[in-house]
């Protein structure tokens, strides 16, 4: 087990009347996997926008804390800054590659407070000062000790959108890690791979896990990969969590089988039911529970529509 | 209507589609186009037009043919040798027809009998075979030019990139041709007038792509920091630059004020990135738009600043390292003992606004290359992923306005020194539309792109004027200057249509591993703002 990495603490993100994420806390260690599973809807996405910075979360801390013993607290950072200083790297659940961008540029981006600092903040560079040559090359080193590793280095020179589905999941993973993150949060990276391709995620993640040290938060429906590769899953379902614990506890928890891995018609039941006994204590909005008994997707399909847009 | 794939229709059904077409031109023309009532002494009178009627209904008709045959309904098998004789005949005969029509129009068919007119028709065959010429020449052209569908599109582009080495030498001849063209044997001062309007269009392009084409923020309102940029040079150099400085500093008025200028030109547009950096699309392109309109309805009203709708007159020359370029004996031509000519200031305009232009060029090249220009870029891709990397996207689309604003500056001074008198008339709306036509037309972020297109527009613009010889046909009140906005406007429609992406699609990589490969302009984004 490694260090306390990340501490959530009641986190709670509302958007009018709809609670997405509701008091939620738990840690994740560095060089762990926690795994973050629910239904759909049950407020991944949300909560790993309120980890990255795009959404500002209603109430709540979150606290990173690097191995020199730096503690950040994330919900008071600008997005970019996240990245930038507390090392907080992610991937997207519809890839967001630079399309247009070669796989190689899509790498150095990655890096670009290190070159851009390389560069004098282009003062140099426009100089041609030889320093930013150097930092370049060293970037350039760095990106193709990723391409290898994804197995992409063949395609370093092809425009980004010209790669299969699967590479580009892995492209984003690489660019993610370009960043030097402390901590890497995956947005669904099985999503659409095939077997053979999920087995080589697993690989590359549990890599990624040994060999650098780093945590990883990991959204992912592929429960063949969450059990195999996970040290500790959080259980979420409609914004509370459920469960928390090793991959075992979790595969015999009666409310987890219940509320997720045992899903049937009554899968959309409790939406309605959570929304009336909120009703009655005055949380939400009675028109709420109406549209929700007349659709019960309704309420939950804001935060995920929103998804990576703040 | 338009059959992009499939089943090929038969000519008798093209026949009868257009006959069709002819038909509704004809019922819409006729009451329209064919009878207009006049005043006339003895009360209103009614007078007849067939000629023009004739005339849309033929261009319609045989416009359709052409459309029917070359460009909706054409297939890949259709390239045999049997296949194009026959094609090119039918494209003469339509040229051939088409010419006989516009003839109606333009051979005084007014109030004139079918037969009149079809006898001074015929009378018109130099015209009708330039128009077969340029039949043959849309016709072959179109083989190649437009592409059909996405994989012609492909094709097209595989070809560009075998054609990748002669895109460099014609980068090269342009370079040549351009440092080269004062000391042509067939160049004179409008060829020079124009060569530095042209320059000067060049420049503010590849200043407006810094903006567009690799951030792409849509900005609408760029002629704000050319007006910035040749104010700011007028003002110092009339006004300030007399009181600071001691008069031998004078004649390098140009020189100091260069950089100032683009400086504030840079200045403002921070001020203008600041308010709309959260604003995308439609709301960034409204707000640039009015910025543009607001710093031009300042300077005309601010009159005891600006000069307001008079202007400022008077702005100095720039000198060759404080040697003026005049006829005095201080001048340079005396200095350097050759007897002195007006073109020879013309000369050094040309050469400044060219080193102005390559400067801009090399820097964005550069920057290009530079952390700074991968983030504008990546900013037109994606600008969520940036700041999931880290990137902070405000600092980026900020600096993106002020070296965009700043080469407007730079461009700005050089077009007040070049005038020597400016007023807010130079900085209206239509100047930014014509920069960013030149940018889009060129490609988005393609450098040459913006030569081509620069050339083609403020040239082709030009060579509107020196189109005495259709007077010979279209008869002595035919003005031909008057036409060029038609035609401009229907050259870029056709142009959004089959080159969407502009003339230059392909995206140069700013690195790469072992194989620079451009990329496709279909896959790079056009930035929402």
């Amino acid at each position: 087990m490694g260090q306390q990495l990340l501490t959530v603490e009641h986190l709670t993100m509302r958007f009018g009347g709809l609670t997405a994420v509701s008091d939620l806390s738990f840690t994740a260690q560095s060089g762990e996997i926690t795994a973050i599973i629910g239904p759909n809807g049950a407020g991944k996405t949300t909560l790993f926008n309120c980890i990255t910075g795009f959404y500002k979360p209603t109430e709540g801390q979150i606290t990173l804390q690097h191995e020199d013993g730096t503690t950040y607290l994330l919900e008071r950072m600008d997005d970019f800054r996240i990245s930038q200083r507390a090392h907080v790297a992610r991937t997207f659940q519809n890839i967001r590659l630079f399309a247009g961008m070669t796989v190689l540029e899509n790498l150095i981006v990655a890096q670009h407070n290190t070159l851009m600092r390389a560069s004098g903040f282009t003062i140099g560079g426009i100089l041609g000062l030889p320093a930013y040559r150097k930092a370049e090359r060293h970037a350039t080193e760095k990106a193709v000790r990723w391409l290898d590793r994804v197995g992409l280095v063949d395609r370093a020179d092809d425009p980004a959108a010209d790669l299969p589905y699967g590479a580009q999941r892995r492209l984003e993973i690489a660019r993610a890690m370009c960043t030097d993150p402390k901590l890497l949060c995956l947005d669904e990276p099985a999503a659409g791979l095939n077997p053979r391709e999920s087995d080589e995620l697993n690989r590359l993640l549990q890599s990624i896990r040994n060999d650098i040290g780093i945590g990883i938060l990991l959204i992912e429906h592929d429960m063949s990969v969450v059990m195999e590769i996970s040290d500790h899953i959080v259980v979420l379902d409609y914004g509370e969590k459920i469960a928390d614990g090793p991959p075992l506890e979790i595969r015999n928890d009666p409310t987890v089988i219940r509320a997720y891995l045992g899903v049937d018609e009554e899968e959309e039941e409790p939406v309605v039911e959570k929304l009336v006994t909120e009703a009655v204590t005055g949380k939400v909005a009675p028109a709420a529970v109406v549209a929700a008994a007349a659709d019960p997707v309704v309420p939950e399909a804001g935060p995920d529509s929103h998804e990576g847009r703040p | 209507m338009a059959e992009t794939n499939g089943a090929r229709k038969s000519l008798g059904a093209i026949l009868v589609d257009c006959a069709i077409a002819a038909l509704i031109t004809f019922v819409i023309a006729a009451p329209i186009m064919g009878l207009r009532t006049v005043n006339s002494p003895g009360g209103m009178t009614l007078q007849q037009h067939w000629g023009k009627v004739l005339t849309a209904v033929a261009v319609v008709f045989f416009g359709r043919l052409v459309l029917q045959l070359f460009v909706w309904n054409r297939s890949a098998e259709s390239r045999g040798l049997g296949q194009l004789v026959l094609r090119l005949a039918v494209a003469a005969l339509i040229g051939f027809a088409v010419g006989t029509a516009v003839c109606f129009l333009t051979l005084g068919a007014d109030n004139m009998s079918l037969a009149a007119a079809m006898e001074n028709a015929l009378l018109a065959m130099p015209w009708n075979v330039a128009t077969l010429l340029f039949a043959l020449a849309v016709f072959s052209l179109s083989y190649g030019f437009f592409p059909r569908n996405a994989a012609a599109a492909r094709e097209g582009a595989d070809a560009a990139n075998m054609l990748e080495p002669l895109g460099d030498l014609f980068k090269l001849a342009l370079l040549v041709v351009a440092l080269a063209l004062p000391f042509l044997p067939w160049s004179d001062r409008y060829i020079l007038d124009l060569a530095i309007l042209i320059l000067t269009y060049i420049m503010l392009g590849w200043g407006l792509n810094v903006v567009v084409g690799l951030a792409g923020l849509l900005d609408l309102g760029y002629v704000a920091f050319y007006a910035v940029g040749a104010y700011s040079y007028a003002l110092l150099a009339t006004i300030y630059f007399p009181l600071w400085f001691p008069d031998w500093l004078m004649p390098y008025a140009f020189w100091i004020a260069l950089p100032l200028a683009g400086l504030l030109a840079a200045l403002w547009g921070i001020m203008l990135g600041f308010p709309v950096l959260r604003l995308r699309g439609d709301y960034l392109a409204i707000v640039t738009l009015a910025f543009g309109e607001i710093i031009r309805v300042v300077l005309t009203n601010w009159a005891d600043f600006t000069g307001g709708p008079n202007g400022i007159s008077g702005i100095p020359r720039p000198t060759f390292f404080g040697i003026p370029l005049d006829s005095s004996d201080e001048g340079l031509a005396a200095r350097i003992g050759i007897p002195f000519a007006s073109i020879q200031r013309i000369i050094f305009l040309y050469y400044i606004i060219l080193g102005l232009a390559l400067i801009t060029n090399m820097v964005t090249i550069r920057l290009r290359s530079l952390p700074i220009g991968r983030a504008w870029e990546a900013l037109r891709e994606d600008e969520i992923a940036c700041r999931s990397l880290g990137i902070n996207t405000t600092n980026t689309k900020l600096t993106a306005f002020a070296i965009g604003a700043m080469f407007g500056g730079f461009a700005g001074s050089f077009f007040a020194t070049r005038q020597g008198f400016i007023s807010p008339e130079s900085f209206v709306f239509m100047e930014s539309a014509l920069i960013l036509a030149i940018v889009v037309l060129g490609g988005l972020g393609s450098q040459i792109g913006v030569v081509i297109s620069a050339i083609v527009m403020i040239g082709g613009f030009e060579a509107f004027r020196n189109l005495d010889f259709l007077r010979a046909v279209f008869g002595n009140e035919f003005d031909p200057a008057q036409y060029r906005m038609i035609v401009f406007g229907l050259a870029m429609v056709s142009i959004m249509i089959w080159r969407p992406r502009g003339l230059v699609t392909r995206r140069e990589p700013s690195i790469y591993l072992k194989e620079r490969k451009a990329v496709s302009g279909e896959l790079v984004a056009e930035g929402r703002g």
